[in-house]
């Protein structure tokens, strides 16, 4: 695997972490851990407590609720935000469709990293307003 | 069975061939041979013990041994107790490492761990063939066939257990001039020298804690702020026995640590000079020393394994493993031992398992031979009958005493399957992930985990029709989780699966 691109390379072509200097984005790159998920292994589990963030650094996911798949994601994209920002548990399931590797962060530590890294929370709460508008744009 | 010091299991066909003689696959040897599947265990090295021959480099351990536990050393429950000692079935086989301490310390010291496993291979009659030198890997339709400095070895099941111990480093501009852990020098040679440390996990935090009598200024530098295990209630997190460093930085006592990124090393005429950028705090830094070493973690050794098309992650320092701790990518090929830590699991509230250590892992080894015993090798595991009535104290039991549960917290799990025709049977110690995920009949799995307030309480699995639902269960603050509360509490969870 010697194409595979190292972690702090793939974070600073995020729009995610598009504002945050070298220095601080190798900050980032070792306080997320790396995981890897083999293809139809579940990331997060709805109903479950204690997941975490995750950052999608290459491959696909399917996010699932009640059998039915809702959305895919795929590098760059972030997930377990809602249940690590509200301190709830996870309303669906994620799982790998293609071999994933991840930069995760405990939901513990998010608040925290949020504070510490105001320019991500901004591109955060943007990418959630995305979202929402793209519900609602489906919805009507 | 060979003796130690013949050199049995010469090159041929096996079908299993285990490579390794650390504590991973001595655990695993032993579990295969209770279990009657006929294995090669071949190692490079000339003895057991793997890297405890030689690391830790201060050598004291940060996992106890606690000679004076409340219970006795040959009890299942010592376990939790003792985590350096391999297990067995044999009570008499129980404790090896505790048998050889002196009482100085609740760590054992290196000498004294290495003692304990040499016991444990030599009691249990654990034969290898040493001197035997994995070189390479390559498929024979369904088997496998290994290259060794003795000959060719041929199986259908391949077992590694070579460790985490290569020295990695960072790709850091100037990082090859400076020694990593491995490559220290004794430590009176840093006396009255300046002395700066990549890393701040536990082997920086080790070295500095070593060099604190010696050196005239430590600084420890990486970007990530330091996470301490009383802090993170987990091992993962620096140990709390290296962190005098640490109070003397927040003391203001002259030694540092730094969140600063490495950007290059440069030598001088006299040392080295080290540039860093501040991460949390922002600014340049430019240090001056006279010593710098690489406590910059470990790889695994995985030779010809990738090109095989084993998939690995972390900065390929790991395979990917599946809960049964089997590459990812290669069916047929297994892992043992701290690269188990590759098989992440669940990894609740961010905390990983503790496969990382002989703890965790020696549990993971008896998981593997039983799977690879029953799935590859046709023996049938008994899995005993539990009476309906039993049940809750059981499982109460369990997530009190059993030390599977409470050193692999959230990773295994005990299952009882509840099948309406046959009855209850006990599943034995299963991953968490594999019962949560892999779907079967309706079963209950019981846990102990450790949440990010830091409360440990058991945790339940209902699967009832298909469907997984989680339950925790309340903590206590003695940690006994078979109170009348609880009972009732699991009673009242069960009712709709055993009733």
């Amino acid at each position: 695997m010697s194409e595979q691109i190292e972690v702090i390379d793939s974070l600073a072509g995020m729009t995610l972490f598009a504002d945050l200097t070298p220095p601080q984005l190798e900050a980032v790159a070792h306080t997320f851990d790396e995981d890897f998920f083999d293809e139809g292994i579940r990331i997060l589990r709805k109903g479950f407590a204690g997941s975490g963030f995750y950052v999608i650094i290459e491959g696909e996911a399917a996010v699932n609720l009640d059998g039915k798949q809702i959305a895919t994601l795929s590098r760059g994209d972030f997930f377990g935000d809602i249940s690590a920002l509200l301190g709830e548990l996870p309303t669906a399931d994620v799982t790998a469709t293609r071999p994933l590797r991840c930069a995760v962060l405990s939901a513990d530590e998010l608040d925290r990293f949020l504070l510490a890294y105001p320019t991500v929370a901004l591109r955060m709460l943007k990418a959630l307003a995305r979202r929402m508008r793209n519900q609602n744009t489906w919805r009507n | 069975m060979a003796e130690l010091n013949e050199r049995p299991f010469p090159p041929g066909e096996y079908p299993v061939v285990v490579v390794g003689t650390g504590p991973g696959g001595l655990q695993t040897s032993y579990y295969l041979t209770q279990l009657g599947v006929k294995h090669a265990l071949i190692s490079a090295d000339e003895q057991p013990a793997g890297m405890f021959q030689r690391f830790p480099f201060f050598q004291r351990l940060v996992t106890w041994s606690k000679p004076h536990a409340p219970v006795e050393k040959t009890e299942r429950r010592n376990e939790w107790y003792d985590w350096n000692s391999l297990l067995s079935d044999d009570p008499a086989l129980r404790g090896s490492v505790i048998e050889f301490m002196d009482g100085s310390s609740y760590f054992p010291s290196r000498p004294e761990m290495e003692k304990g496993l040499l016991a444990f291979a030599e009691r249990a009659k654990i034969a290898a063939r040493y001197g035997c030198r994995w070189e390479s890997t390559a498929r024979a339709g369904d088997d496998f066939v290994l290259t060794t400095s003795d000959g060719e070895y041929r199986c259908s099941t391949l077992v590694f257990a070579i460790g985490m111990t290569q020295a990695w480093k960072p790709d850091i501009d100037g990082i090859d001039l400076v020694p990593h852990y491995v490559e220290m020098k004794p430590a009176k040679e840093f006396a009255g020298k300046h002395v700066f440390i990549m890393g701040k996990r536990n082997s920086g935090f080790e070295l500095a804690d070593g060099l604190l009598p010696w050196a005239k200024q430590l600084i420890l530098g990486s970007p990530r702020p330091a996470k301490l295990s009383i802090i993170t209630h987990s091992t993962s997190g620096a140990r709390a026995r290296y962190m005098q460093p640490y109070e003397d930085n927040a003391l203001g006592g002259g030694h540092f640590v730094l969140d600063a990124a490495i950007e290059r090393i440069e030598r001088t005429a006299d040392g080295y000079r080290v540039h860093t950028s501040g991460t949390t705090k922002p600014g340049v830094m430019i240090f001056e020393v006279d010593e710098v070493v690489a406590g910059t973690g470990f790889t695994t050794p995985l030779g010809d394994l990738p090109a095989l098309g084993v998939k690995t992650f972390y900065q390929n320092r790991l395979p990917a493993q599946t809960p049964f701790f089997q590459s990812a990518t290669v069916p047929g090929v297994f892992f043992a031992g701290s690269v188990t830590q590759g098989s992440i699991g669940l990894k609740k509230y961010g905390i990983p398992s503790n496969s990382a250590a002989v703890h965790g892992f020696r549990y993971n080894a008896r998981v593997l031979a039983h799977h690879i015993a029953e799935t590859r090798h046709g023996v049938k595991i008994e899995r005993p009958s539990v009476e309906p009535g039993r049940v809750v104290q059981y499982l109460l039991d369990e997530a009190t005493n059993a030390p599977e549960l409470w050193n692999q917290q959230s990773y295994l799990a005990r299952v009882l399957n509840v099948d309406r025709a046959r009855g209850i049977t006990d599943e034995g110690i299963v991953p968490l992930q594999h019962f949560v995920d892999a779907g079967g009949p309706d079963a209950v799995a019981i846990t102990v985990e450790t949440d990010g307030t830091g409360d440990i309480h058991p945790a339940l699995y209902i699967r009832r029709d298909g469907t997984t639902e989680e339950r925790v269960l309340a903590s206590n603050p003695l940690n006994d989780f078979a109170t009348s509360e609880h009972h009732a509490e699991l009673t009242s969870a069960l009712k709709p699966l055993i009733d």
